[in-house]
């Protein structure tokens, strides 16, 4: 039983979970930001950018901004990361995580409702127009982008008949897992708020978004929250894909393949587009998103 | 064990300086300067520079224009919202001296006056290339706890 916790704490800790999650997240971050600058004929930031720029933070002094309250400030990006670790831990990478029980697709998808949701909150903590404004945009893109992400994992649900992720990450790559893998994309640019829907954190449009008044090692969290979220997402994409393949390795390699061409191609989006107005987004994720989710359920039930 | 991340975090004050600009009744000729330094040509970015937009997230303060009156208590608030270690860079020859404004009574005609400051940035306007240099050694300053900011801390 003992041995369980521990290995649990490893989970939770180190790979999946925080340590591995924060690296590749970074790692991803700078990609990101490199097929940014490379597509605008930049050279880019070097690749330990992210890095230095998530420990810069910690040592600023923090200023809590009049009218905001002190512990909701420093408790909502301690919470959001919590959630976002514990999220990562249940991911099924190659080898599998420990934690692993019938229903954890469930507890997933809230805990990976949260970062979202706090930041709404947050936005409206802090008590700046601004933050309030990307708040309520924010609060507006979950019932638009919720649609192909939950769709796309229901209709996996359904097909293997389980809730468990394990059972999804095991099951052979067919046309359903594809069409799956396209609509958590789909989400996957909102989720991030890269452009075309940078809505909720519109640079310079709205100052800063939502984490205006954020400094310090508050902000320093949120950077890390997104550096989680990204790697969790793509690997809940990368991970459809591994179930075929015998050896450990090779699924490793599949899966970082798999993530790659994600991260790649969420990137070219992002380069080659304008930021849209939200209506236009909340028009996008229910015209397409419709598409995507319908085309998953076909696929799922009736091949 | 703290005097590692002691060590990473003066480290990464100079690898990721975030900048804020704020226009003190310039002529938009050196925040026009600025603009280049963060586009293909001179690339902030590899240095680390970010162009932020919200004072919060700011360890650089670039200020240009002479101070006029109007915008005195705007610089002095923007200036308290940056959290410190802090460093303030001025761009051009107006608020160092307040150049063809000089002698006018609606300007300040210093920056020093209003806010320490720890690098002039000379010409008028001045290139992006010293701009760049201008925040690369703000950067390093940071980094050794040079900055006027982290001085006045030391001697509270």
């Amino acid at each position: 039983m003992t041995n369980w916790w521990l290995q649990a704490l490893f989970s939770i800790l180190i790979w999946p979970g925080l340590l591995t999650g924060a690296l590749i997240g970074w790692f991803l971050l700078w990609v990101s930001r490199k097929i940014v600058a490379q597509f605008q004929g930049r050279q880019g930031p070097p690749f330990y950018q992210p890095f230095f720029d998530f420990w810069k933070l910690p040592g600023k002094k923090t200023i809590i901004p009049s009218g905001a309250n002190p512990f909701l400030f420093y408790a909502l990006p301690v919470l959001s990361v919590i959630s976002v670790v514990l999220a990562l831990a249940l991911v099924p990478v190659p080898g599998g995580s420990v934690i692993s029980f019938d229903g954890d697709l469930v507890l997933f998808i809230y805990l990976m409702e949260m970062p979202a949701l706090i930041d709404v909150i947050a936005g409206f903590a802090t008590r700046s127009v601004y933050a309030q404004v990307g708040s309520s945009r924010e609060a507006l893109l979950t019932l638009a982008y919720n649609l192909p992400f939950l769709s796309a994992l229901i209709a996996l649900a359904l097909k293997w008949k389980s809730f468990q992720l394990a059972a999804f990450s095991s099951a052979p790559v067919t046309l359903a897992t594809v069409a799956a893998a396209l609509a958590l994309f789909l989400a996957l640019l909102a989720q991030m708020k890269v452009n075309p829907f940078s809505i909720p954190n519109a640079e310079q449009e709205i100052v800063a978004g939502i984490h205006v008044e954020y400094n310090g090692l508050p902000l320093a969290l949120f950077e890390l929250t997104h550096a989680l979220e990204l790697s969790a997402l793509v690997g809940l994409i990368a991970s459809l894909f591994i179930g075929p393949f015998g050896s450990a390795w090779i699924k490793l390699l599949v899966y970082l393949a798999v993530a790659a061409v994600a991260v790649i191609l969420l990137n070219l989006v992002s380069a080659g587009t304008a930021r849209l107005k939200v209506q236009h987004a909340f028009r996008f994720y229910w015209t397409w998103g419709v598409a995507a989710a319908a085309v998953v359920f076909i696929t799922a039930l009736a091949f | 064990m703290s005097g590692i991340f002691d060590r990473l975090i003066s480290i990464s004050r100079r690898r990721s300086p975030w900048v804020y600009r704020v226009n003190a009744g310039s002529c938009n000729g050196c925040d026009i300067e600025v603009a280049p330094c963060f586009s293909p040509r001179y690339d902030g970015e590899q240095i680390g520079a970010v162009l932020q937009s919200s004072p919060k997230h700011a360890d650089i303060l670039l200020i240009s224009g002479p101070v006029t009156l109007r915008t005195r208590d705007m610089v002095k608030d923007v200036y308290q919202q940056i959290p410190s270690p802090k460093a303030v860079i001025a761009l051009g020859s107006c608020p160092a001296s307040g150049n063809v404004f000089s002698g006018s009574p609606t300007i300040v005609g210093s920056a020093e006056a209003v806010i320490p400051v720890d690098l002039y940035v000379p010409g008028c306007p001045p290139r992006p290339q010293a701009i760049l240099e201008a925040i690369q050694t703000a950067a390093r300053m940071l980094e050794k706890g040079e900055t006027r900011s982290q001085k006045e801390a030391q001697h509270d």
